[in-house]
């Protein structure tokens, strides 16, 4: 492998690995507040794709669908939150499991209602389809690029939510001890709202900028969604951190055993969470 | 119910699960097969999720690699002896949750249901992307095994009547092994980790070494049923080995009713009776499954099997049913 290869697959890592970040953030916050596990969060992210190609059509531009598409996750995802999953705190994790394996179902159905089981391409946006020359042969595409200026400034701003601000402090505390957060006078209910609803929107947004380079097919959700699982898993349930590092570990981890050794590619992510597993059955960083 | 009733009762559903080829009819008979297979899939997770308290979402995994067996053990164009291949698969899937085992093990709640979903992943890309699996079109079993001993054939699995008896002595069979084992010392550690492992371990048990046993006697169990789905299809594909399936026989256990083995084979039947009724209304049968699933949840916590209760409590009780 000579230099420019290597540097063309050194940023698909980081590429792959930030996306995944994205999404996986929103599953460990989501675990670590609510103390629920949440299978259909994989299919937020399908959904997301899907409406980057239904609401780039309409519209004529992903920037146009991703504006609309934000807000309009964040309140599908409150109002998911009020109508299916605050019935969930309380329950098993058993009844969580199958509850959002029910949803997987439906939303996977509806989708084929609505859209149809076609593979569909977005178009990368005018302005971003250019590719930087890296040798004679190969180039490294713009769009790329801003996918991973996105997810950097994203985790940046989740950083500074999360550590900074009053809200980030409910949302810290609340991870910590909900019961007492309660007794404090915090309405945590709302708390539980806006996190899930943010996980939903972090995930869709995920979809809608991987959908012009991935494209858009059934069943994209749940490929991401085990993989998500696999980087919460190594992460630490609860750490955004950890979700950090281990979505980059997993990016490249991936990346690069696809080109190294294509036969055994699907294997190598959960060979890693495997002697995570050894070394720390608790994941990188524990929860807090 | 008492337990003269409650034999009377599964003695009436084997008498009437042995009268299914008599009505001849070859599509029913092989569906009936097919729900026999699963259930014997389901009371292997049972053991687990309803009686250990180890809800696995990778239970596909087990039921998948002995598939694979069957079909990889098999030469070509002859039959293998049954007596060889039927032990070496399920003896190979009792080896592959072993393994498995040692790792998942190390994790509880949440995270022991990711891993077992992770780690079943993993076994469908070992036969999905390697050479050995023959990709996502999966393997042909051309004949099936043969039960000759030294000459004498005591039944032919190409007789699709011989094939349904045989599922349905598996059936019964692993029923009574399960039933027998949760009499014993060993069941009684098994539920007592599932009601609270800490006050287990001050006891004295080891509860690592009887986690591991219940996980490994679980895949073995599951791979019996993944044989007898191999025999009957003929073929096997990674999809036997998917999420979906480790979900679909999750929602079996449940909807029979966790920790009840005559359960898991009603949900069983619930099931597969659930999927071709819906999917001889529509095509996007997964829709009305999909809505089933979250009201069952939201509107009946614990699973069919409280129905009852509730009904006789509501009569009663005049009203509050919660």
């Amino acid at each position: 492998m000579d230099f420019a290869s290597f540097l063309i697959q050194m940023l698909n890592s980081l590429q792959y690995g930030l996306l995944l970040f994205l999404v996986a953030s929103g599953l460990t916050l989501v675990f670590g507040i609510m103390g629920i596990i949440n299978l259909a969060h994989g299919s937020f992210y399908m959904i997301g794709a899907y409406l980057a190609f239904v609401l780039t059509s309409a519209t004529g531009s992903l920037f146009l669908a991703i504006l609309l598409g934000i807000p309009l996750t964040f309140i599908v995802g409150a109002f998911l939150e009020w109508a299916l999953f605050s019935h969930l705190y309380k329950r098993e994790h058993l009844e969580q499991v199958l509850l959002t394996y029910g949803l997987i179902l439906i939303f996977e159905e509806l989708r084929s209602l609505l859209v149809g089981d076609e593979v569909h391409g977005v178009d990368i946006p005018a302005i971003f389809s250019a590719s930087i020359p890296l040798s004679d042969v190969l180039s490294y595409p713009v769009y790329r690029l801003v996918i991973s200026g996105v997810c950097i400034v994203l985790a940046v701003a989740l950083y500074f939510v999360i550590q900074r601000t009053r809200l980030g402090m409910m949302i810290r505390a609340g991870n910590h001890d909900r019961t007492m957060v309660e007794a404090l006078g915090i309405n945590i209910n709302m708390i539980y709202r806006v996190v899930f609803a943010l996980g939903f929107a972090l995930a869709a947004l995920a979809g809608m900028l991987a959908a012009p380079i991935s494209s858009v097919f059934p069943n994209m959700g749940s490929h991401v969604l085990i993989i998500s699982f696999v980087i919460v898993v190594i992460g630490g349930i609860g750490s955004v951190w950890g979700a950090l590092i281990a979505a980059l570990v997993i990016g490249f981890a991936d990346t690069f055993g696809k080109v190294l050794m294509p036969d055994y590619a699907g294997m190598v992510v959960y060979l890693v969470m495997a002697v995570v597993l050894l070394w720390r059955p608790e994941g990188i960083l524990k929860k807090g | 119910m008492s337990s003269l009733n409650s034999m009377i009762f599964k003695l009436a559903g084997l008498a009437l699960l042995a009268c299914v080829p008599l009505t001849g009819e070859s599509f029913y008979v092989e569906l009936a097969a097919k729900t026999l297979v699963l259930a014997i899939f389901a009371m292997s997770l049972d053991l687990l999720v309803g009686f250990t308290g180890l809800v696995s979402f990778g239970h596909a995994a087990y039921f998948g690699v002995a598939a694979y067996a069957v079909a990889l053990l098999s030469p070509k164009y002859e039959a293998a002896s049954l007596w060889y291949v039927l032990p070496a698969s399920v003896g190979l899937s009792a080896l592959a949750a072993l393994v498995v085992g040692l790792f998942v093990l190390r994790t509880k709640g949440i995270y022991f249901i990711m891993v077992t979903l992770a780690f079943a992943q993993l076994a469908f890309f070992v036969f999905h992307d390697t050479p050995l699996g023959g990709g996502s079109d999966g393997i042909y079993l051309n004949v099936k095994p043969s039960a000759e001993i030294a000459g004498w054939v005591p039944f032919e699995l190409d007789n699709a009547t011989h094939l349904y008896y045989f599922i349905l002595g598996a059936l019964v069979v692993v029923y009574a092994f399960l039933a027998r084992i949760l009499q014993s010392p060993f069941g009684r550690v098994l539920v007592g980790i599932k009601s609270n492992e800490h006050r287990m371990q001050s006891m004295g048990y080891l509860t690592f070494r009887y986690k591991l046993a219940a996980f490994t006697l679980a895949g073995g169990l599951g791979g019996i049923a993944g044989f007898l789905y191999a025999v009957v299809f003929g073929f096997v594909t990674p999809e036997l080995l998917s999420w979906h399936q480790s979900g679909n026989v999750l929602l079996m256990v449940i909807l029979g009713g966790m920790g009840n083995l005559v359960g898991a084979v009603a949900g069983a039947f619930v099931f597969t009776g659930m999927q071709e009724v819906f999917g001889s209304w529509t095509k996007h049968w997964q829709l009305v499954m999909g809505c089933v699933i979250v009201a069952a949840v939201l509107f009946m916590p614990g699973g069919l099997s409280a129905v009852p209760a509730r009904i006789k409590r509501a009569l009663q009780g005049g009203g509050s049913n919660e």
